[in-house]
């Protein structure tokens, strides 16, 4: 931990009588990843127990959601992960689809898979730079990656209009279709990706730096990350073989030819491993759509989506998004609104481990733990 | 070697510093990735949006507001920034057909979250998104209450900002208009033919 940070923290305990040191790390700390706290005790550097504190960013979520139309939610759902706000729109669209029994047209779902994994893409991006800035090689990785990001939150303006809040998916389809400019720029940025990638890979994965600080480091039990429910690329990391892509095939990924990749050791550097073998993985997934895409509608004329009223019934809908298993469950009373709205947060579920990961190591560690579980407080507060 | 990550991590820094004086790539501008804000500028994508505004026809802002005050936004807007007051009395629309038009609309744009929704609920035409984000102001309360008055432009500016959906939105109206005239004049012609059988 660097000096700068240690006159962050707040020490609230400095001295009990048993030797143990009481410090809050955040909610205004640059490493807590957004309002976020660890109340962590310490004996000397070592961690010995791990209290997070969150609900800084709570703002109803649900509860605005239960009052708003089916439609209303949508841009809700934006701002739940909002890195990712494509893949939100896919989750809670999955979930209203499967209430009112909705059948998507196919060039949506190919629209629906090329956003999707372009949002993989740039929140992976964004997941390893802000890892690696956790370690203190602050700027240039960072920058690296977020001026790839960049390209991709530039076709996500041109196609939706927003960089980040795009609101793009609808259930039934999506909202605006893609012309053959914007496939093409798509290919461009796909295809110069790997360049990126290969470029980062060369400067930082075999750096021995970056090997001290995260292997062994944050160790997770395989055991442990099933009993929690920790899901994404926490899991895997831990050598389970869970990919919601290939569990459910939802949409059309079935039709794709794709790895998923595992770890065995289920500490940081495994993380950050996947994280970069997953993007190469999404490069093929967005070679063989945007090849493959068909012409055809993009919304289900059937579909109304102004005063929707799915009868009587729940439903579920879930999608392997960049941070684990994002679901929606709802449960319609025949009205215009849902009954219950509710959102299962990869990032909150995969934020309760933290602890178990931490004990023992010096709270240098517990930083880049943190960091190696990318959470958005957007989502784990709601 | 231990150190070999620190030499890389140095020789990448030597490269773009020497980089940025001799590589033709990053000269020219190509594989540049920031422009000298506010100096420089990049043309905005066409489907971008930021707050909504209202549309109308002609030169006048009050008698061609396409708003037929409907209240269907307002309903839907999902943070609720839209306030409607409908008018008591009408006047006629682009087809000429007397309408309802709003007394008050304002949008309180410190809540809008620039989510278009308004924009796809609404059956006329009547609001679409502006590209235009330097709106910063001083004055917290009014100044970022937008009145009927500030959110009307004109179906040029739309035009201008909006090339493709206003040529959509354009001959989709034009559309209705014939169909509106035709409809009129088979009235009226019904009405004469009625006429002159009364007569005869």
């Amino acid at each position: 931990m660097t000096s700068l940070a240690v006159a962050e923290v707040e020490i609230a305990n400095a001295a009990a009588p048993s030797g143990i040191m009481e410090v809050a790390v955040g909610p205004h700390h640059p490493s807590a990843h957004g309002v976020f706290r660890m109340d962590v005790q310490l004996d000397g550097e070592r961690v010995v127990r791990l209290k997070p504190v969150f609900g800084y960013l709570h703002r109803n979520h649900e509860k605005i959601a239960e009052t708003c139309s089916y439609l209303g939610s949508i841009p809700y759902t934006d701002r739940l992960d909002y890195l990712c706000s494509m893949t939100n729109n896919w989750g809670y669209a999955l979930a209203v689809e499967a209430l009112a029994g909705i059948v998507v047209p196919e060039r949506a779902d190919y629209i629906r898979v090329i956003v999707g994994e372009l949002t993989r893409l740039q929140n992976h991006t964004a997941a390893i730079g802000f890892l690696v800035q956790d370690m203190g090689a602050s700027g240039t990785p960072l920058m690296y990656a977020f001026r790839e990001r960049e390209k991709i939150l530039d076709l996500f303006e041109s196609l939706s209009g927003a960089r980040m809040m795009c609101n793009y998916m609808r259930f039934g389809g999506v909202r605006v279709d893609c012309s053959p400019e914007w496939l093409e720029e798509a290919q461009h940025v796909v295809a110069g990706f790997p360049r990126f990638l290969d470029e980062f890979e060369r400067l930082i994965s075999g750096n021995e730096i970056l090997m001290a600080r995260t292997q062994g480091v944050g160790v997770l039990s395989r055991e442990l990350a099933i009993n929690a429910g920790v899901t994404g690329v926490m899991l895997r990391a831990t050598g389970v073989n869970y990919d919601l892509r290939k569990v459910d095939s939802y949409g059309i990924y079935g039709r794709f030819t794709f790895r998923v990749p595992l770890g065995e050791h289920g500490d940081v550097y495994d993380r950050y491993m996947l994280r970069v073998l997953e993007m190469r993985e999404s490069l093929k997934i967005l070679e063989q759509a945007l090849t493959g895409i068909p012409v055809g509608a993009i919304m289900d004329p059937k579909t109304k989506l102004r005063g929707l009223r799915p009868k009587v019934g729940e439903a579920y809908g879930r999608i392997e998004s960049p941070k684990g298993e994002l679901g929606f469950y709802l449960i319609s009373d025949g009205t215009a609104n849902p009954y219950r709205y509710r959102v299962r947060p990869p990032s909150l579920i995969n934020l309760t481990v933290l602890e178990d990961m931490c004990l023992g190591q010096n709270l240098a560690d517990a930083i880049v733990t943190l960091g190696s579980i990318d959470i958005v407080m957007g989502e784990v507060d709601r | 070697m231990l150190g070999k990550g620190v030499i890389k991590g140095l020789a990448e820094t030597a490269r773009n510093f020497v980089g940025s004086f001799v590589d033709r790539g990053r000269l020219d501008g190509n594989g540049i990735t920031t422009v000298q804000y506010p100096e420089e500028r990049r043309a905005l994508p066409e489907a971008t949006r930021q707050f909504p505004f209202l549309l109308y026809d002609g030169s006048d802002p009050e008698a061609g507001l396409r708003c037929v005050s409907c209240h269907i936004c307002e309903k839907e807007c999902p943070p609720r920034c839209i306030t409607i007051e409908k008018s008591t009395d009408k006047k006629p629309d682009f087809v000429g057909k007397p309408q309802f038009y709003p007394a008050v609309f304002d949008i309180d744009v410190s809540v809008c979250m620039s989510c278009q929704i308004c924009v796809e609920v609404c059956p006329f035409d009547a609001i679409r998104m502006d590209t235009e984000f330097e709106l910063s102001t001083d004055d917290r309360f009014d100044g970022l209450m937008w009145t009927k008055e500030k959110l009307a432009k004109s179906n040029e500016y739309f035009r201008a900002i909006h090339p493709t959906e206003a040529a959509e939105v354009d001959e989709r109206r034009a559309q209705e208009l014939v169909a509106a005239e035709a409809k009129a004049a088979a009235k009226a012609a019904q009405v004469a033919a009625a006429t002159v059988g009364a007569s005869q």
